[in-house]
C-alpha cells in the first residue's frame, strides 16, 4: 500500500484484495464417465468478479477440458445459466461477492434437459416447446395507414414485462414440474406465448390458447414461483402464467 | 480435504474425485416459500389421501358387524395413535390453509406479488390452530 516508488494507480489496483475461491463443479464427460462426478478447483478471484470469469479462469489456466456455453457474457444472450450454489442463475451476472465465498461455490448444469457434457445440455426440448407456441406475430390484415401497426402506450405496456426472455431455460429448468415430466411446456415456452396472447396487433392468440388449454399446458403450473424466482430478467413468470390461466377460463380481457 | 490442481496443470485427480462425490445426483434445489409450500401441500395431500382410505374403510366395518368396529375403535384409543391424531390435524391444516392460498394465488389479482406474505400468514394461522389443539388433545390422551 505504501510503496511510495510505485505509481498511484499501481498502488491502487494492488490494494484491490482477491480471494481464494474453492469452485465445486459437476463434470461429465460421456466418453469416460457414466456417472457425472463433482470436481473442485481452488481459483484467485476479486470480490467483482463473476462466476463466469471463475470458469474461464479454471478453463484457461487449469483444465482446457471443462465444458459450458457463454456467448455474450452480459447477460443478453441466455446461453450460460446454470445451477449455481442450487439455484438457477446466470454465470454472467453472478458477481462473486454476493455469494459466500468462504463456503465452496457449487456449479452444475441446470436441471431437467438431458445432460451432454459439464454444465452443457441438450436445449432442443426446451426450444421444441417454444416453437410449439408460435413465437412470432400471426396477422391476417395488412397495416392500416401505411407499413406501422400503431400500438397505444397501454397496449404495449400489457405484455411489456414478458419481452424480456432471453431464453436461457433458467425458470424452465427450475421448474419441479418440469423435472418429472418433461412434456410440460414450461414456464419459458408460456411466457413467450403470453407475450403475443396480449399483444394486440397479434390475431392468433385463440390458437395459442388452445395449444396451452392441454394436458401438458398451463394448468400444469403448481405455482411454486421457482421459475419468478430463477428469471436473470425479473420476470413475473408466474404471474404471466396466471394470466393465460384466466385468458383460457375467461377469454382474452 | 484433497489436493487441489492449483498448479496450472490440465490433469485432473480422478482418485480424489470419487472420494469427494458429495450428491452424485446433483444438488438440492433451493426453492424458496413456494416450493416448499408445494411440497408439504403435495406431502400432507397424499398424508390425507392414505388417512380418508383406511378412515372409510374402518367406517364401513359399522355395517358389516357393529362388535368387529368396536374392537377396531378401541384399537385407536392409544398414545401412538393419539400422537397420530396431531399429526393428522396438522396435516389437514395445513393443506386447508396453503389450499385457500393457493386459490388467492390463482384467482385474486395481486395474489402472485404476496404470495410469500401469504405462506407466512399460512403457517402463522396453522401454528395457531395447532397451539389451540394440541395442548387440549394431549390432555385427553395422555390424561387421567
Amino acid at each position: 500500500m505504501s510503496t511510495a516508488t510505485l505509481e498511484g494507480s499501481t498502488a491502487a489496483a494492488e490494494a484491490v484484495q482477491s480471494f481464494t475461491v474453492t469452485v465445486i463443479i459437476r463434470r461429465f464427460d460421456p466418453e469416460v464417465d457414466s456417472e457425472p462426478r463433482w470436481q473442485d478447483f481452488d481459483v484467485e478471484l476479486f470480490a467483482t468478479d463473476r462466476v463466469l470469469d471463475a470458469l474461464h479462469k479454471i478453463k484457461w489456466e487449469q483444465d482446457g477440458s471443462l465444458t459450458f456455453r457463454r456467448s455474450c457474457a452480459h447477460g443478453i444472450c441466455g446461453s450460460d445459466a446454470m445451477r449455481i450454489n442450487g439455484r438457477n442463475r446466470l454465470a454472467c451476472k453472478t458477481l462473486i461477492k454476493d455469494l459466500d465465498i468462504s463456503k465452496p461455490i457449487y456449479v452444475e448444469a441446470i436441471k431437467g434437459l438431458p445432460l451432454e457434457k459439464d454444465l452443457i445440455v441438450d436445449m432442443e426440448p426446451f426450444f421444441d416447446s417454444y416453437k410449439d407456441i408460435q413465437p412470432f406475430l400471426v396477422s391476417s390484415t395488412a397495416p392500416k395507414e401505411g407499413k406501422e401497426r400503431h400500438q397505444s402506450v397501454a397496449e404495449r405496456e400489457r405484455f411489456d414485462d414478458t419481452t424480456k426472455c432471453i431464453l436461457c431455460a433458467a425458470c424452465t429448468s427450475s421448474c419441479p414440474v418440469f423435472w418429472t415430466d418433461g412434456q410440460y411446456f414450461g414456464p419459458a415456452a408460456i411466457v413467450n406465448a403470453h407475450r403475443f396472447i396480449f399483444d394486440s396487433r397479434d390475431e392468433a392468440s385463440e390458437t395459442r390458447l388452445d395449444i396451452l388449454n392441454d394436458k401438458e399446458g398451463v394448468w400444469r403450473c403448481r405455482t411454486t414461483f421457482n421459475c419468478s424466482e430463477a428469471c436473470p430478467r425479473g420476470i413475473q413468470v408466474t404471474k404471466a402464467i396466471a394470466e393465460v390461466k384466466q385468458a383460457i377460463m375467461r377469454g382474452k380481457p | 480435504m484433497p489436493e487441489k490442481s492449483a498448479g496450472g496443470l490440465a490433469e485432473a485427480q480422478p482418485l480424489d474425485q470419487i472420494k469427494h462425490n458429495p450428491r452424485p445426483g446433483g444438488t438440492l434445489y433451493r426453492g424458496r416459500e413456494g416450493m416448499w409450500s408445494w411440497v408439504l401441500h403435495r406431502i400432507t395431500g397424499v398424508g390425507i389421501f392414505f388417512f380418508l382410505l383406511v378412515h372409510i374403510l374402518d367406517t364401513a366395518l359399522v355395517r358389516l358387524s357393529p362388535e368387529a368396529y368396536n374392537a377396531v375403535m378401541s384399537a385407536y384409543k392409544t398414545p401412538i395413535m393419539g400422537l397420530g391424531e396431531v399429526g393428522l390435524v396438522g396435516a389437514i391444516g395445513f393443506h386447508a390453509l396453503n389450499g385457500l392460498r393457493i386459490i388467492l394465488v390463482d384467482f385474486w389479482s395481486v395474489g402472485t406479488r404476496h404470495q410469500r406474505l401469504l405462506f407466512w400468514l399460512v403457517l402463522g394461522l396453522w401454528v395457531v390452530l395447532m397451539l389451540g389443539f394440541v395442548p387440549r388433545h394431549l390432555m385427553n390422551v395422555f390424561g387421567a
